[in-house]
């Protein structure tokens, strides 16, 4: 049996720990095998391709903030919004718990992490290299603390020309992560990932 | 604390609902555009918009929920709600008119919003400094949107300039609500939940008004203002907006996709 406690509240909010009603047989906290669940729940959640974006893994884009073990035993299992509208995140979640459920991890539960909020410099090195394979540019990292309002800065370079020749079509894409532009070399559109 | 073990907050609960009514009547009215924007561009901005506010909307409608401790959720909230409970300021709910008066409809929200949320990640209340820390982010690129429209519409053409100058003035009169501080107001910046709405004033206008001579546009003069709808009296185009959003919960309740 798997506990699942849904909680909207940050990490670090107490009703986030309230102990689950979880499997009595479960294991209790350091018992021995909690490091070897953990990875395998680790393993399990690195096969778990975004919905919208499958070329990249959940934890490549990392909205799975911790897998760690709590005072019942269970394994609590963060995981993030990359945007609070995003129909992807009910997806995602969905796919999370399968993967959990498929994989010897013992009971566990998802709890949902607002603060800090997710940030694009959160994708992994794996992940922007995947996403890029993917034909989407990766978010350039130095511009999630980004104040200003105006379009501008360093020009994104086309993935397929590498020419930085390229202009924005839409600030907006196909799903609330991804920007439109287009490149003025080769004149072929492309996504870019939004930096927030 | 959970929900349960926490006191009746009514001043707490009116301040979300005023947040989160804010996100979701201007999420629902850009909801509108979907099929009928000027380019497919635009229709792509403005519904991902509209899936930021109704996304931050759930989240503050939900915590007010919990606050208010009856056991409503953010469905109920939102869908089974009189006119007269909506505690959005009355700009958000103005027709959406053409693209022109739209986009400035979400300018003057989005700098409203992103004054705010940068002053509310401060908050005493930790549940909703998370919120508003999410927020902000999405906010910041929502203005980056609609005042780069802003700028291209109003140093256009002389017709797009036309369309911009009549949209600031019908719509300017209706941002004095924004910062009109009353009890509820107080009571938050006392307790330090909120920011004083003054300081959130002086930062907007002067945004504002970076983003007005940018496009070459000009300030209206500030002019008598007698709606209030932060205190649930609205303008006749909320209830018209609430019928269509409320319709399918009203007439099949709990009904689920």
């Amino acid at each position: 049996m798997n506990a699942l406690a849904l909680s909207d509240r940050a990490a670090g909010d107490p009703a986030a720990g309230d102990p689950a009603p979880g499997d009595p047989t479960a294991a209790v906290a350091n018992a021995p095998g909690a490091a070897a669940r953990i990875a395998r729940a680790w393993a399990a959640l690195r096969d778990v391709e975004d919905p919208e974006i499958p070329a990249v893994s959940v934890v490549d884009l990392g909205v799975i903030r911790f897998v760690t073990t709590q005072s019942d035993g269970s394994l609590g299992v963060g995981l993030s919004p990359t945007y609070t509208g995003c129909p992807a995140t009910e997806v995602i979640q969905a796919l999370v718990e399968r993967a959990l459920a498929d994989a010897d991890v013992g009971a566990w539960r998802v709890v949902r992490v607002l603060a800090p909020a997710w940030s694009s410099d959160w994708i992994t090195a794996e992940g922007r290299r995947k996403l890029a394979e993917y034909g989407i540019v990766p978010p350039d990292h130095s511009s999630s603390s980004l104040r200003d309002l105006r379009p501008g800065g360093r020009p994104v370079a086309c993935p397929r020309c590498h020419s930085t020749h390229t202009e924005t079509v839409s600030e907006f894409g196909s799903t609330p992560c991804k920007a439109l532009l287009r490149c003025r070399e080769c004149l072929e559109p492309f996504e870019y990932f939004k930096c927030i | 604390m959970s929900a349960a073990m926490k006191v009746r907050d009514d001043d707490l609960f009116r301040y979300l609902l005023r947040l989160g009514d804010l996100s979701l009547v201007l999420g629902q009215r850009l909801g509108e555009w979907v099929g009928h924007s000027p380019a497919l561009e635009e229709d792509l901005g403005l519904a991902n918009i509209a899936l930021d506010l109704i996304g931050q909307a759930r989240l503050l409608l939900g915590y007010a929920g919990e606050i208010e401790g009856r056991g409503r959720d953010e469905d109920q909230l939102a869908f089974l709600r009189e006119h007269g409970e909506y505690l959005n300021p009355t700009l958000a709910e103005q027709p959406n008119g053409d693209f022109g008066r739209t986009i400035v409809r979400q300018v003057l929200i989005d700098a409203f919003q992103l004054e705010l949320y940068e002053r509310l990640t401060a908050s005493s209340d930790g549940h909703l400094a998370a919120i508003a820390a999410k927020a902000v982010k999405e906010t910041r690129y929502h203005l980056r949107y609609s005042g780069g429209w802003l700028v291209r519409l109003g140093d256009g053409t002389p017709e797009s300039r036309a369309r911009m100058s009549s949209a600031i003035e019908r719509l300017w009169s209706l941002t004095t609500e924004l910062f009109a501080e009353d009890d509820v107001d107080r009571a938050m910046a006392e307790r330090g939940i909120a920011p004083r709405l003054a300081d959130v004033q002086k930062a907007w206008s002067a945004r504002i008004a970076a983003l007005l001579a940018e496009a070459t546009l000009e300030r209206p003069l500030d002019r008598p203002y007698s709606w209030f709808g932060k205190q649930g009296m609205h303008s006749e185009h909320l209830g018209y907006m609430l019928a269509e959003m409320q319709y399918m919960q009203r007439t099949y309740p709990g009904a689920r996709w």
